[in-house]
């Protein structure tokens, strides 16, 4: 049984349809990625499975339950978690304040020191940072604590949305580092990324999304050799 | 100037302005939170003004006692003014916004007018009518200093609740909830915060520290249906000038503006006063469009489709 099967989603916005007729699934304990050029959809389809559009039709099943139609608040309450693109930082409150509204969630909230400590453990450079406005962290320590705020929410599916826009290679080697020590925490996750490759050697399996369309599927493995994915994708 | 008459002034004024500091808070919460501004501010005073009216007039409840009824009165009014008349406009037009709280200052004023008249009220506590004297201070070379207890009262009162609501804002859970929303209303969503739910707690609690300001003022302001008018241009040069949306800079701005308001009215006249801080507001702006106090903070600008209802 899928933690997250998505059926048939359609979504627009206004009068322009951005998303036809998208299924895909997520089991417990996968990392799941969608990879596809700019404007494809991708943040679209996070923003329509956290809840934030309306627009949308299709059904959209997270641990055995229908969340489309579902505030966004109450669908963050059930555990799917979505760290948005651009890292979107609360920029006037501390590093560690941003962290306890991480945590604003009935599932969490008593257990907010607990969290904080592990949280901690994985980004050690947050500890040194915690009473600075977060607004004055750079690019990639800020990707940190969004991450870092999403994982506060004790998430049962972590959705993250393109955490190596803009970074410098360096840094986009290092965030991909972090995800994988938070894959061995058994969480599971659904990643979005335009950094093909690196995105396809991370996950168990990958969706690409073109023109609000899923025109291929596969492990990662499998869609690294696919020629057409080479072509278009990795310049190769 | 003599140095007892700057003393005079200065106390007199910052006096003056712990009154304004406490009206605007309210104000400042509203606008730093939901980004709206609340035209009826103003009518909400008045009517807090009303209240304490009435209970001392009918049933002779001392106004400063009055707050027990004006609190929570003012935070059920201003609970069901969101989901009335404010809800609707989250994420519309500004000019729909503008309209909707405009058009309700109106009608409070309108039904204010036809409920009690324009007749002048004013609520004479006997307790308060000596001033205190203080001093002298020949140490410091000053004479005897005059303070007016209710404006006394009405400073002190009103600086400690804007401290303990400063206190509250940044050190709070909520506090920090309430300024993540203000943020950034989209990622707060996806923390999981009902923030309909916390925009309905913040224009409570700024309809509230209105209630308490008008129980502060009814001793000192007579009250009548347009007093709102003259306080509310006060408390937008406060919350501009304080960084449309910081309390601590409102709190600030609040007790320059009641100084620069004492002293231009002895200097020049109390005739000129409006023009004066007008000026004053109108130089800060055109040297730093922050406001006194502004934090250059990320302009939450995105429309958000679902805010959860």
């Amino acid at each position: 049984m899928s933690l997250l099967k998505v059926e048939n989603l359609n979504v627009s916005y206004g009068d322009v349809q951005v998303l036809h007729e998208v299924s895909l699934e997520v089991g417990r304990g996968e990392v799941v990625t969608i990879v596809g050029a700019n404007a494809a959809g991708k943040s679209t389809l996070l923003r329509a499975l956290s809840g934030l559009l309306k627009k949308v039709s299709g059904s959209i099943h997270f641990n055995s339950e229908e969340i489309l139609g579902k505030p966004a608040f109450e669908i963050a309450e059930k555990g799917l978690i979505h760290v948005p693109e651009g890292r979107r930082v609360f920029p006037l409150l501390t590093v560690q304040e941003n962290l306890e509204i991480g945590a604003y969630t009935q599932r969490v909230r008593g257990n907010l020191k607990g969290k904080l400590r592990e949280v901690y453990e994985i980004f050690p450079a947050l500890a040194e940072h915690k009473g600075q406005a977060a607004g004055s962290l750079s690019g990639g320590e800020q990707q940190m604590l969004a991450i870092a705020r999403g994982l506060m929410a004790d998430p049962i599916l972590l959705m993250i949305d393109e955490p190596s826009l803009g970074l410098a290679p360096i840094l986009v080697a290092k965030t991909f580092q972090t995800l994988e020590e938070i894959k061995k925490e058994d969480v599971t996750i659904l990643l979005v990324e335009q950094n093909v490759v690196r995105a396809l050697e991370f996950s168990d399996r990958a969706y690409v999304l073109e023109n609000g369309r899923v025109t291929l599927q596969g492990t990662g493995p499998e869609l690294l050799k696919d020629p057409y994915l080479k072509k278009a994708y990795m310049g190769l | 100037m003599s140095s007892t008459l700057f003393a005079q002034l200065v106390i007199s004024g910052i006096l003056l302005g712990g009154i304004y500091a406490l009206s605007s808070i309210g104000l400042t919460l509203i606008f730093g939170v939901m980004k709206i501004v609340n035209f009826a501010h103003g009518e909400f005073l008045m009517l807090a003004m009303y209240v304490s009216f009435w209970l001392f007039h009918s049933l002779h409840i001392d106004p400063y006692l009055s707050m027990v009824i004006s609190v929570p009165l003012f935070f059920v009014v201003g609970m069901l003014t969101y989901k009335i008349f404010i809800r609707k406009t989250i994420g519309a037009p500004i000019l729909a916004q503008i309209f909707v709280t405009v058009g309700l200052s109106i009608i409070i004023e309108n039904l204010a007018l036809l409920f009690w008249s324009a007749d002048f009220r004013t609520v004479s506590l006997a307790y308060l009518s000596k001033p205190l004297i203080v001093g002298p201070f020949p140490g410091l070379g000053l004479e005897e200093i005059i303070v007016n207890k209710a404006r006394f009262i009405a400073f002190f009162l009103g600086i400690s609740l804007s401290v303990a609501f400063y206190l509250f804002m940044k050190f709070s859970y909520l506090g920090k909830v309430i300024r993540a929303t203000s943020q950034d209303r989209t990622t707060a969503l996806l923390m999981g915060i009902n923030i309909d739910r916390v925009y309905t707690l913040s224009f409570a609690m700024g309809i509230l520290l209105v209630g308490i300001a008008g129980a502060l003022m009814i001793p000192i302001y007579t009250v009548h249906p347009f007093v709102g008018f003259e306080f509310v241009l006060i408390m937008f040069v406060v919350v501009v000038l304080g960084g449309m949306g910081s309390i601590m800079g409102a709190m600030i701005a609040g007790l320059f503006i009641g100084v620069v308001e004492v002293f231009s009215g002895f200097l020049i006249g109390p005739e000129s006063k409006q023009a004066i801080y007008f000026l004053v507001f109108i130089a800060v702006l055109v040297f730093r469009p922050s406001g006194l106090f502004g934090e250059k903070g990320e302009e939450e600008l995105e429309r958000i489709e679902a805010i959860g209802e």
